[in-house]
């Protein structure tokens, strides 16, 4: 958080040099103009001073993007979205950010409070004081270096354009293509912030490395673009943490994350996605069409993905490993809690290639109030996949009778001696349970989230200790109101 | 203590209690013994709160409040205690958790500060060994996968943790070997205490060998028939429900 947060501030500093290249004459603006269109994918590129094959790229992405529309398979009522009618690039205006803790909404603060962040993060988190930013500048250096003594590079991704261009040429959209899909091709376009990590050959990377991301209106970029790079027997643990303000309109988030385990590597991704929902009508709330996919190229390497998804009026999003590798692993575990008008259709992709992989799915969906959540899950075993195995387990917990839970499974295989097991449940909270929680003095909603944490457990587990106990929190705020 | 008052209670309209009258000062332990379907359970659901349970006439107070107004969970702040016939299974929930949820939410009811782990795993530990339950048990989640003794054994503990004022024991004997038998009537009678009173709902007369109560009613056809001392179990047990109702009839 700190770092991106730094990485902004960066940008709004060294915006009065690169204005030559935009088009924007106001030099006190932040932002470019609405809409999308060649000139805003080269501004941005210019802000961002990057290398002309990058640009490049960008606009053939653009003009790929021009040719496609929106995906409409996934079990979701998606309004309409104008393209034209909304900011691709805007960095924070500081002058119009709340000075102090005192000007920030206070129902926003009193999540973060239930979340247990720190007030100085909080600060960090509302945009808040320009000189806890510059604090953090000094903490991200410090963490930079302990890094860089162990040979890792972790920055922004724009920042990695200019340093470590051969690195990020070489990976950057070999996961992802820019062709992929809708979103993906769109944020290949105008993707402005996200991070970068390397990990070099025989590493284990010192600490967990952690992003807080922030959508804010005036703010951050909601197209970030995230690589990380784990080279022959190295390993990586990256957390990424999103929040966003309560607005009455709906924002739009397309994210990508592209990870690359080589031989005998192994990352560990982890996101505790709480983007506003929208109110209780079902008013605002962030739009989540995320694609995230890692690919197992090394023999014996292994991606494990752990979400849990509370956040977002409506997600749309399957982390996926492509498991090239003999012996490499893919995992994905996965919590995501719908309620009130939030819909979710969220899964992963296993797709097998190389001999003897193995990849196993855990997936909890929990639904209440009005909400409809849907697990979509592919697994793929491919001619060269010999011996390869797949576990998936699914549950469902349903809270009240007016929302629904949805289970969709792909399984395909063209290799006999592949083995695929696929084991799916659905249940209620039932009254019983409820009961005997509250004649022990425990309070509804305290009991809700007690049970369906209980519901949870083997993703939880999964979580880095720090990201659990917010996690769990977050599994009873997110719930709230959605008994009695 | 507790005063019940004319108790009337349905369930999908179908009146199960007809009248009852009970009333049980701090201290003292009652039995209410009876056949099945007499509306035993039902009295206890009533009690403690559980949604369901129509009150259609009559009232209860616990230390002179109207206890029927309140939550369940305020009830059990209050210091109300139900030992369930069937303790529910929670998965994935630990029972050290849980107990330690349960007892923080009754501190913070009564305007206590809550324990944290240290303080609470001591409080945990000394009580499990009393009733001769292992760590190995504690960290299973609730309920789940345990025998009926350890179900139990377990509702004892958090009995004996929670330290309630009003405990009620629905059928706690059900499903008890002789063994678990001793060990659950230990762990009642170590809680006996001036101020705590018990209300024991069986249907046999052998818990009350070994928990020996105050007072002894037999509540049938929705409505306590008969009340008498500790002798009243044993003439039941000889003569059998059959004759006792047949002589209030």
């Amino acid at each position: 958080m700190s770092r991106v947060a730094a990485e902004t501030v960066e940008q709004v500093r060294s915006l009065g040099d690169r204005y030559k290249y935009g088009f924007v004459t106001d030099i006190e603006s932040e932002q470019a103009p609405k809409g999308l269109n060649e000139d805003i994918v080269r501004f941005i590129s210019a802000i961002k001073d990057e290398p002309e094959w990058l640009l490049e790229w960008r606009l053939e992405a653009f003009r790929h993007w021009q040719t496609m529309t929106e995906p409409n398979w996934a079990k979701l009522g998606i309004p309409m979205i104008d393209y034209q009618d909304a900011y691709y690039y805007s960095a924070p205006k500081q002058k119009e950010g709340p000075k102090s803790l005192d000007e920030v909404d206070p129902e926003l603060l009193a999540t973060y409070d239930k979340l247990g962040i720190p007030l100085r993060e909080q600060e960090m988190l509302a945009g808040v004081a320009v000189d806890a930013v510059f604090d953090s500048v000094s903490v991200a250096t410090t963490f930079k270096a302990k890094l860089e003594e162990h040979g890792v590079i972790f920055c922004p991704i724009s920042e990695a354009v200019q340093n470590h261009p051969e690195l990020v040429r070489k990976y950057l959209g070999s996961v992802v293509p820019y062709t992929d899909n809708f979103f993906a091709t769109l944020n290949s376009a105008v993707f402005t912030d996200g991070s970068f990590v390397f990990v070099p050959k025989g590493v284990r990377c010192p600490m967990e490395l952690s992003t807080y991301f922030r959508i804010n209106a005036a703010n951050t970029g909601q197209f970030e673009r995230t690589l990380i790079i784990a080279e022959d027997s190295s390993y990586v643990s990256y957390l990424e943490g999103c929040t966003a303000p309560m607005r009455d309109e709906h924002q739009l988030h397309a994210a990508v994350v592209e990870l690359v385990a080589l031989d005998d590597a192994e990352i560990k991704y982890s996101t505790v996605q709480n983007w506003y929902p929208g109110d209780e009508n079902g008013v605002g709330g962030i739009f989540n069409f995320v694609t995230k996919r890692g690919a197992c190229i090394g023999a014996r390497s292994k991606i494990s993905w752990t979400q849990v998804e509370t956040g977002s009026a409506i997600t749309w999003k399957y982390p996926s490993c492509m498991l090239h590798g003999a012996d490499s692993v893919g995992e994905f575990y996965s919590i995501a809690i719908t309620n009130n008008y939030q819909q979710a259709d969220t899964g992963t992709k296993m797709v097998h290639m190389g001999p003897r992989s193995r990849s196993r799915v855990i997936s909890k969906g929990i639904s209440a109030g009005r909400a409809s959540n849907a697990y979509r899950g592919l697994v793929k075993m491919l001619p060269g996949a010999a011996s390869a195995r797949n576990y998936t387990q699914c549950d469902s917990l349903l809270i009240g009778s007016k929302c629904g839970a949805h289970t969709f499974p792909y399984i395909e295989s063209q290799n006999r001696s592949a083995r695929v097991e696929h084991e799916a449940t659905t249940s209620k909270i039932d009254d019983d349970q409820l009961f005997y929680c509250r004649q022990r003095g425990i309070g509804e909603e305290e009991a809700v989230a007690l049970i369906v944490n209980g519901f949870c457990r083997e993703v939880l587990q999964q979580l880095p200790m720090e990201f659990a106990v917010e996690a769990q929190k977050l599994v009873g705020i997110s719930l709230e109101g959605s008994v009695g | 203590m507790l005063e019940i008052r004319d108790l009337h209670a349905s369930v999908e309209g179908q009146a199960i209690l007809n009248g009852v009258d009970l009333s049980v000062g701090p201290g003292e332990v009652h039995a209410v013994m009876g056949p099945n379907g007499s509306g035993k359970s039902t009295l206890s659901y009533v009690l403690s709160g559980r949604e369901g349970y129509a009150v259609d006439r009559g009232e209860v107070l616990y230390d002179g409040r109207d206890l029927l107004e309140l939550e369940p969970e305020e009830r059990a702040a209050a210091g109300l205690f139900l030992a369930f016939q069937y303790p529910v299974e929670i998965p994935g929930v630990g029972t050290m958790t849980f107990l330690r949820t349960a007892l923080n939410a009754l501190r913070r009811g009564r305007g206590e500060d809550e324990l944290d782990a240290m303080q609470f795993l001591r409080v945990v530990r000394q009580k499990a060994r009393a009733l001769g339950i292992g760590d190995d048990m504690l960290k299973r989640a609730l309920n789940v996968g345990f025998s009926g003794g350890e179900k139990k054994r377990n509702e004892m503990l958090q009995l004996a943790i929670l330290e309630p004022r009003l405990a009620i024991l629905d059928e706690t004997d059900s499903g008890l070997d002789i063994d678990a038998l001793k060990v659950v009537a230990e762990g009642v009678n170590a809680l006996r205490s001036p101020d705590r009173a018990m209300l024991i709902i069986t249907h046999y007369q052998r818990l009350l060998d070994h928990i020996v109560p105050d007072r002894v009613h037999v509540l049938a056809k929705g409505r306590i028939l008969r009340s008498g001392g500790s002798e009243l179990a044993l003439e039941l047990e000889e003569k059998g429900y059959g004759e006792i109702m047949g002589e209030a009839a």
